[in-house]
């Protein structure tokens, strides 16, 4: 009995953790892109999820709704660094962290009163039962297409940026703006690619993770942004490797945390998690830059 | 501008202020009285962002920190049959001492950290909040928190409106005292120290400025006007719990800071009144349109946000200095008009 | 200059502070327009705290439409008395905090008469001292929770749940009546409500009469753990001290988990209709096969009850049409609840004689267990009767139960007798 639990948390913390990387993927690949922290990208998920709502309820179709949350997140991302971050002033970081904030403000606002403030619940393709085969896992139907999924974003981030050549201009662009110029590199171009492509990954992510809890809801990406950002921190910021790994690292923790010492921890274990990695190793755990400059 | 002259420009405003609230009906007064309260909390926070460049996206936690303390103190000093000013005023002090406290052990943490850095701490901070409160739910009493004995109002305010009156008085009390700490922490030197900090910390390290303990002080003294504000709010609505201090509130001022004028205690001011005086107008602005009641709720409490939220990034691109930025440039150029040499001093 | 400067701020500021005061509306520091705050010639204005939205929202938010619903009714057919009542919602989204911002709205500057049905015990237990100190009449609040009824402290403040340390005790003594060796387990809020009902069930079952007790925050959605941790104690039977939207969590989650207990819930979260429409939607008949839960009000599944044909007409008429349900009958039967200690009040009613009426017993209600009301008892509905869940209709069986000083016992006196929609008229 004690050791299905422990398997069973510890699969239930990969499949979470998996989902979480992938949020982290995308902010770290702004961060990449353009050097900072994008606080709004939760509301920005939280977003193309109703537009997926939407287009499912409307249509009874899950994949019209994911294209639609694809597509959708790339519009407001792209919408969201065309009018307004490219305007902050990159002097002080605090600028933009101030700007993403205000307008999470706006978008959560902006779905509350085009939807309302209750909880909208949201069906899966698969069932959330666990797999009769695989007695003993507890892993569901859905467990497996959310792997798949994960994989599926890794394996192509991994083909994106290694072997194209739109991905080896937005290294470019991110790596030395000024210099990518010189070279024929529409920088600004890519950052709007950059943000577009994050927005897409983190709208996947939001909805893997929401139709298992309560309901959709503007506030239902809140934490998902803090454990995400806690992931990206852990795995090293400029890392994409590390925040996938980092998100399993960290899903399985926070599943042990709450299955053993109770579910309401899960947040405090978080800022432990976060204070530790900060303080200890600030380049996280598989960064390779020596200083971590914000 | 002499110290001589803004005191007796700071007691006419407080004479001023007392007066009104036997003027204002109670519900204004309790308006008033959370006014004040929220002017403790966002003038730490605009001191800590603004003249030391730390980003606090948690100061709702600090301010329920001393919430909290109060609660505990006030409570078992009711239990042990005391009352009088010493009900009134030791769970405060505790409050206070409190927050600082926990203001402490984050700030020297956060000395080791960077803008977005320090946010996302913070951030992680006010989320663990509640799990906190629920998790020891035997002391904190989970998400319904924990009822505060308070000290009644005096004998002679008996009678309509004399609660309201008397919370706003305290309220008022413990703005005035925050804002004169805070005041003369950022005139003097340490001021100074706080912003040679913010704008450049190798250089201020260079120039003998111990950058640590700058950042530390400055980032425990902030949490202490936070505990005084939590304390306020908790006497007022004789409650603390964790829903009154959630990352919403958190971000409503951060918010206050920034559009009121960040680094300015009048800003801090500016942003307090907004804060209370904004959702206030909006809700009477709906209620007036007669929308069916469906509508009626989805903009309730919404507008507010969105129109906060999209202030807040029009200031950040347009006006950085908020309204009080707005408000001196006005005045300079007031000033400027008929002047040859009208050249602004720099701050 | 700077003098200048300074002085202009502080006018500036003087006047910001001014502009504050004159959107004071009248009536303060001085003489009231009337006499009883809340009341005129031709109508009466009373208030709510309700969860509009947030994670309780779903669950309770078509409460305050059917009350405001039947108050429609009411109004359209001649008021009580020749007064319309005016019901004003506010939204707290199940948060202690905005309650208390809410309440003192409704009670210093919209001046109503009385507060009805507040709903939550959280929330409501934050501007209890307040509407007490106030004296302002807090008429059945919508929670089960003992702090209702405490005459002495809160004289103003009345009851209308069934509370739930009785709900415990009876759905505790029915559990140990037909699973003697059963395995008892619990999940619960983690606030006054789960404590009193896990009060109420030792009470029955004995200090360890139950295997796990399980708690959870509503801030905090994911009750795998718990869930998981209750299959671990092998429980025959799961109470559920939870509102709706966390009982179908606990259930949904625990099928996901293959663990399929013997469910009993209480009234705050055992409605089917809203299980169903607002959570667990077509999963629902499977998942909630067996379900138990309670409740002291008709059901709407028994068509042949004059009071659901009643209700029902209202519902077609002036709330929107669809089928009733759970939600809706609490609500509809609070505005008939209120209707009647207004009319026992007098015709010209105020605060004192409100309160006086429903102590005097006026009040009857349309339930199926008697209301506690007197002088020194404001308990709402003193017990419930067992319903159960087969094939998707929830329908009640056995016979009511009251709970009093520890003692459970049936109930024989029959529901009240449904004569005519609006007391007090002819």
């Amino acid at each position: 009995m004690e050791l299905e639990r422990f398997l069973f948390l510890t699969v239930d913390g990969l499949a979470r953790g998996a989902v979480l990387a992938v949020f982290a993927l995308s902010l770290v690949l702004i961060w990449r892109a353009a050097r900072i922290i994008n606080f709004s990208q939760g509301a920005i998920a939280m977003a193309a999820t109703y537009l997926a709502f939407v287009v499912t309820s409307a249509t009874g179709n899950y994949w019209l709704g994911l294209v639609a949350a694809l597509l959708g997140g790339a519009a407001i991302g792209f919408v969201v660094e065309r009018g307004v971050m490219r305007y902050v002033s990159s002097v002080n970081p605090l600028n933009s962290v101030i700007a993403a904030l205000g307008v999470l403000l706006v978008i959560q606002a902006i779905i509350g009163m085009l939807f309302g403030n209750g909880y909208h619940p949201m069906q899966v393709p698969f069932s959330q039962s666990p797999l009769p085969w695989l007695a003993g896992l507890s892993i569901s139907a859905y467990d497996l297409f959310v792997f798949a999924c994960v994989g599926f974003v890794v394996i192509g981030l991994a083909v994106l940026f290694g072997k194209t050549n739109v991905g080896l201009r937005m290294r470019a662009a991110a790596f030395s703006p000024e210099l990518a110029r010189l070279l024929g590199v529409r920088s600004n171009r890519m950052i709007t690619l950059g943000w577009m492509l994050a927005s897409a990954l983190s709208a996947l992510a939001a909805l893997l993770v929401v139709p298992t809890e309560l309901g959709l809801n503007p506030h239902s990406t809140d934490a998902v942004f803090v454990y995400a950002f806690t992931i990206a921190v852990v795995g090293g910021l400029d890392s994409a490797p590390g925040a996938v790994v980092g998100g399993l690292v960290v899903g399985v923790l926070l599943s042990w945390v709450s299955g053993y010492l109770g579910a309401t921890l899960s947040p405090v274990a978080v800022l432990v998690l976060l204070l530790a990695v900060l303080l200890i190793k600030p380049g996280g755990i598989f960064s390779v830059t020596k200083e971590r400059t914000a | 501008m002499s110290s001589r002259t803004t005191l007796i420009v700071g007691l006419v405003g407080l004479v001023a202020v007392i007066g009104l609230t036997f003027v204002l009906d109670p519900y204004r007064n309790y308006q008033l009285a959370t006014i004040a309260a929220y002017l403790c909390v966002v003038a730490g926070l605009t001191m800590l962002t603004g003249v030391n460049g730390q980003l606090s996206l948690g100061h709702a936690a600090l301010a329920a920190c001393g919430a909290y303390c109060y609660a505990f103190t006030a409570n078992g000093l009711a239990e042990q049959e005391v009352t009088g000013p010493v009900l009134l005023i030791l769970p405060i002090l505790a409050a206070v001492a409190g927050a600082a406290v926990l203001g402490l052990i984050v700030g020297l943490a956060a000395a080791r950290l960077h803008g977005p850095y320090l946010a996302g701490v913070t951030l992680a901070l006010v989320l663990a909040l509640p799990a906190i409160t629920s998790r020891f739910s035997d002391v904190f009493n989970g998400d319904q928190g924990l009822y505060i004995s308070v000290e009644r109002r005096p004998e002679f305010l008996a009678g309509r409106g004399g609660t309201e009156m008397f919370q706003a008085w305290v309220a008022i009390a413990c703005a005035a005292l925050v804002v004169i700490l805070l005041r003369n922490l950022m005139k003097g030197n340490f001021g100074r120290q706080m912003r040679a900090v913010r704008d450049n910390e190798v250089a201020a390290a260079i120039a003998g400025v111990n950058v640590a303990r700058t950042k530390v002080i400055a980032f425990t003294v902030s949490s202490a006007a936070a505990g005084a504000g939590g304390a306020v709010l908790a006497f007022m609505t004789q409650s603390a719990s964790p829903g009154a201090f959630s990352l919403v509130f958190s971000l409503f001022l951060l918010m206050a800071a920034v559009i009121g004028g960040i680094g300015t205690l009048y800003g801090a001011l500016w942003g307090s009144i907004l804060l209370v005086v904004l959702p206030d107008a909006i809700g009477s602005l709906t209620k007036s349109l007669s929308l069916s009641p469906e509508v009626a709720q989805r903009l309730d409490g919404n507008l507010a946000v969105g129109l906060f939220g999209a202030i807040m990034v029009l200031v950040v691109i347009v006006a950085p200095l908020g309204i009080q930025g707005l408000l001196r440039k006005g005045r300079l150029k007031m000033q400027s008009r008929g002047t040859p040499q009208s050249v602004p001093v720099p701050k | 200059m700077t003098l200048k400067r300074n002085r202009a701020f502080a006018v500036v500021g003087a006047a910001s502070v001014l502009a504050l005061a004159a959107c004071s509306s009248p009536g303060g520091g001085g003489g009231d327009a009337q006499d009883v705050p809340g009341v005129t010639e031709d109508k009466i204005v009373i208030g709510t705290h309700q969860p509009l939205t947030g994670p309780a929202a779903a669950g309770f938010s078509s409460i305050s439409a059917a009350t405001s619903a039947y108050f429609d009714y009411i109004n359209d057919n001649g008021g009580i008395n020749g007064r319309e009542i005016e019901f004003i919602v506010k939204d707290d989204g199940y948060n202690p905090a905005n309650t208390q911002t809410v309440v003192r709205d409704l009670v210093l500057q919209e001046e109503v008469f009385a507060i009805l049905g507040g709903l939550g015990t959280p929330t409501h237990s934050a501007v209890i001292d307040f509407l007490n100190e106030n004296e302002v009449p807090d008429l059945f609040v919508s929670g089960g929770s003992p702090m209702w009824d405490q005459p002495e402290k809160y004289p103003w403040t009345f009851g209308y749940n069934s509370e739930y340390i009785a709900e415990a005790a009876i759905l505790a003594h029915y559990a140990q009546t037909e699973m003697p060796d059963g395995t008892y387990c619990m999940f619960g809020q983690d606030d006054d409500f789960g404590d009193d009902f896990e009060k109420g069930a030792l009470e029955i079952l004995g200090a360890d009469g139950l295997a796990a007790s399980e708690r959870y925050s509503v801030a905090n959605q994911d009750v795998t753990a718990q869930i998981s941790a209750l299959k671990a104690a092998n429980c025959d039977v799961v109470f559920l001290a939870s509102i709706n939207g966390f009982t179908a969590l606990a259930v949904g989650t625990a099928a996901q988990l293959g663990f399929f207990p013997q469910w009993m819930a209480t009234s705050a979260g055992g409605d089917y209709g809203t299980l169903e429409k607002d959570y667990l939607q077509e999963n629902a008949p499977l998942l909630l096969e067996n379900f138990i839960s309670t409740f002291y009000l008709s059901l709407e599944t028994n068509q042949d009850d004059p009071w659901i044909e009643h209700f029902q007409m209202v519902q077609d008429e002036y709330n929107g049409g669809g089928e009733i349900g759970g939600n809706d009958i609490f609500g509809m039967n609070m505005a008939y609840m209120f209707a009647e200690a207004l009319a026992a009040a007098g015709d010209n009613p105020t605060r004192e004689s409100i309160v006086e009426a429903i102590e005097s017993g006026a009040v009857k209600g349309s339930g199926l267990v008697p209301l506690g009301y007197s002088p020194e008892d404001h308990t709402g509905n003193t017990g419930v009767q067992l319903s159960q869940v087969k094939s998707g209709v929830q329908a009640y069986f056995g016979a009511p139960y009251v709970y009093e000083n520890g003692e459970v016992t049936e109930y024989t006196g029959g529901q009240v007798p449904f004569e005519n929609g609006i007391p007090g008229s002819n």
